[in-house]
């Protein structure tokens, strides 16, 4: 570009890359949002109240209340402060570590919430929040692990979303069938397996382009689940109205934790097998035979191929895998809430948890926090709801999208796929 | 082998490895599945299924009847109707009804289909709709104009608003490389909303109304149609569109471009192209003849209003109808169709057999993931695999050259 003429001196490199700007860039606008939306609209003198529960019967829940104004104002000067040390390590060329960003968004979410009670008679339920945003996020999860296990072994997973309406269909049929919802647990993971042979036959025994099969696979199933609904299932309400909803399971002592007790261990049996695929999942992944065996067939299906691997079987297998774990997360939308199956219930969240895996940059873990911020952000607006909240309601709806979109912009930048994803291995 | 028997042997297998036969086989295989699932719920069927072994019979002949009543239903609504109609106009009305459905579907699959052809895979029909709806139902109610003129800007409007849904995932991807997958399905997400939100403003409501539906547009902004059909303007605007693309992608340097983007970004960027600049172009085009797509939501009769529904199932629909059409435009508008058709006989035959339209998807995904998997169908119907006698030349040549290397 320029004419600059460095002289190579010894140690440091003659030329440099381009410093990117583009997190300490995002990080200021958005600090001077809150900066100029929250801190100098909050009236001076409203109080914002915050409920906790505590998890402890005796104790019940404790009610704060904030100085609105004061309290928006330092969470946005610590938002200010990151900005600027992000500003700083970027001019240094230093790395910016994965807390900055996260602390970041932790009291930018923080600001907004106080905002957006103050001065109101309700306070914001904080406990209920996070619980209630755990639980919108377990299909997310389910969805963007079974994500993960598919894209590493080098298969594009666009059927999510089938998958998860498949399970939750067979879920709700098997339950009401057999009155008994737990056989409905297990039936949903055997539906999205189906789906996910189906994907597995025609990537890779056929050598279909992923995308199209499974984008296609997403219509067949809305369309057989949609019809099975309108016929069968209509006509035969009496049996298939009806869904037993599986209890929610305290774990004795843990749910007794102040806060994260109630929030992470009184919830159902779906969302322990949750923890469980997710912890499972992130140390096998990286850490065993089996997960060095299926990313090699992802990343270099010829040199696994070399070694011994059978690719194809591989990638067969663990598509069907990953199948029945979104499957199993369908089981959320009918017998984990006791509900009857309805017309494409699903409602776009396989799509999202694509697009959690893609932000969690194709590891569990990282999935894992991009559906929980989705979870959280879909529950806000219903927590926000009751409160009453001025902003037009369609803007709160729209906010999770708003800051998938920055976080894919700005925050993660070029994240990469397994470099054979997609692939037909014809060996 | 004799020579005139090998002839004969040639022209076989140039039949079955038409692209045609595969095609007609997958629309026989989709409608044999289709016909198992309108069978299995009906109730008739499920009576005479209880008592199979005793009178067999009963069991065919209902599920031949639900069968080919459905089918006949469905032919009828998409086709010509040989029974109940008199006059011509009467008989060809259901083939127009299909064209004139199939034209939002031709707009919005070009555009994806350009976007395939760049390696993009874009999700965001379904927004980029939504917006060229608002902006063309904005221009189209609230402004006057002469004749011609208002529904040229109403058509300019519906292509600026979508190329503006497209130009945010596009400038994203080159400036910042964020995956187009994410941000076109957050983009929808963000339209249905912000639509949401419009219909609730006094610019956009119609006067007196508490619905979110806004007011019809002037008919000075509407399409004329021909012969008093369904068939408007917009039918053969989309051929015209289908011909531009066309000549965009292979007659012209940005096409080649794109097309070389799609087929290696880095062997394009070593070329000397701007692969990011294609990347814009690319998701402004296919945004803008997706905006066009809704102009037949809103322009075509004067009952149509913006209302939240705009897009219906369009953007998603059309990610299938350029699959089927295999990213080409000729292919589009035929996939576009044959989908416009299947939708205009889905809903007569709902309405005539109470078979949910549903089963409508049935059949589309099934033909689109046969004709993709040509070796599948093969197998199906036991053709031979027209490669077959190259791979055994090329394993019997191996073999020699093998054993000379031992020798």
């Amino acid at each position: 570009m320029s004419a600059t003429t460095l002289k190579p001196v010894i140690g440091e490199p003659a030329v440099f890359a381009p410093i990117s700007w583009k997190t300490p860039i995002v990080l200021g606008v958005l600090g001077l949002v809150s900066l100029l939306g929250f801190s100098l609209f909050a009236a001076p003198g409203a109080i914002s109240q915050v409920a906790i529960a505590t998890g402890n019967d005796w104790l019940g829940t404790i009610r704060v209340g904030f100085d609105s104004r004061s309290s928006i104002i330092v969470l946005t000067a610590a938002q200010l402060l990151l900005a600027g040390w992000a500003w700083r390590q970027t001019a240094a060329r230093r790395p910016i570590r994965i807390w900055l960003p996260i602390s970041f968004g932790v009291c930018f979410v923080g600001a907004f919430l106080l905002w957006s009670v103050a001065g109101s008679q309700q306070a914001l339920q904080f406990t209920g929040l996070l619980s209630g945003a755990l639980f919108l996020s377990v299909p997310l999860v389910f969805g963007s692990l079974a994500g993960c296990v598919c894209e590493h072994v080098g298969v594009i997973n666009v059927a999510i979303e089938g998958q998860l309406l498949a399970g939750a269909f067979l879920a709700a049929v098997v339950g009401a069938a057999s009155g008994n919802s737990w056989l409905g647990l297990l039936a949903a993971p055997v539906a999205g397996a189906l789906v996910g042979a189906l994907l597995a036959l025609f990537a890779v025994r056929y050598w279909v382009d992923h995308i199209i099969v499974g984008v296609v696979l997403n219509v067949f199933v809305t369309g057989v689940t949609s019809y099975l609904f309108s016929t069968v299932l209509s006509h035969n309400r009496a049996v298939f109205g009806v869904v037993e909803a599986l209890p929610a399971i305290p774990i004795p002592l843990l749910s007794q934790i102040p806060v994260l007790g109630p929030v992470l261990f009184a919830q159902n049996v779906l969302v322990y097998i949750m923890y469980a695929a997710v912890v499972v999942l992130q140390i096998m992944l990286y850490r065993s035979k089996w997960g060095l065996r299926m990313r090699a067939c992802g990343e270099h299906p010829k040199a696994a191929d070399t070694v011994g691997i059978k690719v194809n079987r591989t990638r067969i297998l663990n598509t069907i895998l990953g199948g029945a774990i979104a499957g199993l997360g369908g089981a959320y939308f009918t017998v984990a809430a006791g509900l009857a199956f309805g017309k494409e219930m699903s409602a776009g969240r396989g799509f999202i948890a694509l697009a959690a895996m893609i932000l969690g940059g194709w590891r569990p873990a990282g999935a894992i926090a991009a559906a929980l911020l989705f979870g959280f952000a879909d529950n806000l607006q219903n927590a926000l709801g009751v409160i009453g909240v001025s902003i037009p309601s369609q803007f709160m709806l729209m906010a999770p999208y708003l800051v998938t979109i920055f976080a894919v912009a700005g925050l993660v930048g070029k994240v990469r796929p397994p470099a054979a994803e997609g692939t037909a291995y014809k060996g | 082998m004799s020579e005139d028997k090998r002839d004969w042997r040639r022209v076989f297998f140039k039949i079955i490895n038409g692209s045609w036969l595969t095609s007609l086989l997958a629309v026989v295989i989709a409608l044999l599945l289709g016909a198992i699932l309108i069978a299995a719920a009906k109730p008739e069927v499920q009576t005479a299924a209880t008592y199979l072994f005793a009178r067999p019979s009963d069991f065919f002949v209902a599920v031949w009847n639900a069968v080919s009543s459905a089918y006949s239903a469905l032919f009828q609504g998409a086709v010509f109707n040989f029974q109940t109609s008199k006059t011509t106009g009467e008989i060809f009305a259901p083939l127009l009804t299909s064209i004139k459905m199939s034209t939002p579907l031709i707009f919005a699959g070009l555009g994806l289909s350009i976007g395939f052809r760049a390696g993009l895979f874009n999700i965001g029909a379904q927004g980029q709709i939504m917006l060229g709806g608002m902006v063309c139902a904005y221009l189209g109610f609230t402004f006057q104009m002469p004749y011609v003129i208002h529904l040229a800007v109403c058509l300019l409007g519906a292509f600026i608003g979508g190329a503006a849904w497209g130009f945010i995932p596009g400038v994203l991807k080159a400036k910042t490389g964020a995956n187009e997958v994410i941000v076109t399905i957050m983009l929808n997400s963000v339209a249905i909303y912000f639509l949401g939100w419009l219909l609730t403003l006094d610019a956009f409501q119609k006067p007196g109304q508490n619905n979110p539906i806004s007011p019809a547009v002037a008919a000075t902004a509407r399409f004329p149609h021909f012969f008093d059909t369904a068939v408007d303007l917009g039918f053969v605007l989309a051929l015209l569109a289908a011909f531009g693309v066309w000549w965009l992608m292979e007659r012209s340097t940005l096409g080649f471009r794109i097309r070389t983007v799609g087929q290696n970004p880095t062997a394009a960027r070593t070329a000397g192209m701007n692969v990011e600049t294609s990347y814009i172009w690319v998701l402004v085009i296919a945004g803008g003849l997706a905006g066009l797509a809704a102009t037949s939501q809103l322009l075509s009769t004067p009952d149509q209003q913006l209302t939240a529904s705009v897009a219906g199932t369009f953007g998603f629909d059309a990610i299938t109808v350029a699959l089927l059409g295999r990213s080409k435009p000729l292919g589009t508008v035929l996939a576009g169709l044959l989908f416009g058709g299947l939708q205009a006989g889905g809903y007569l035959m709902q309405a005539r057999t109470s078979t949910p339209i549903d089963v409508i998807l049935v059949l589309q995904s099934v033909i689109v993931l046969m004709i993709a998997a040509p070796p599948l169908i093969r197998a199906i119907f036991r053709l031979p695999d027209p490669d077959r006698r190259r791979k055994k030349q090329a394993k019997a040549k191996l073999k020699v050259s093998l054993q000379e290397v031992s020798a």
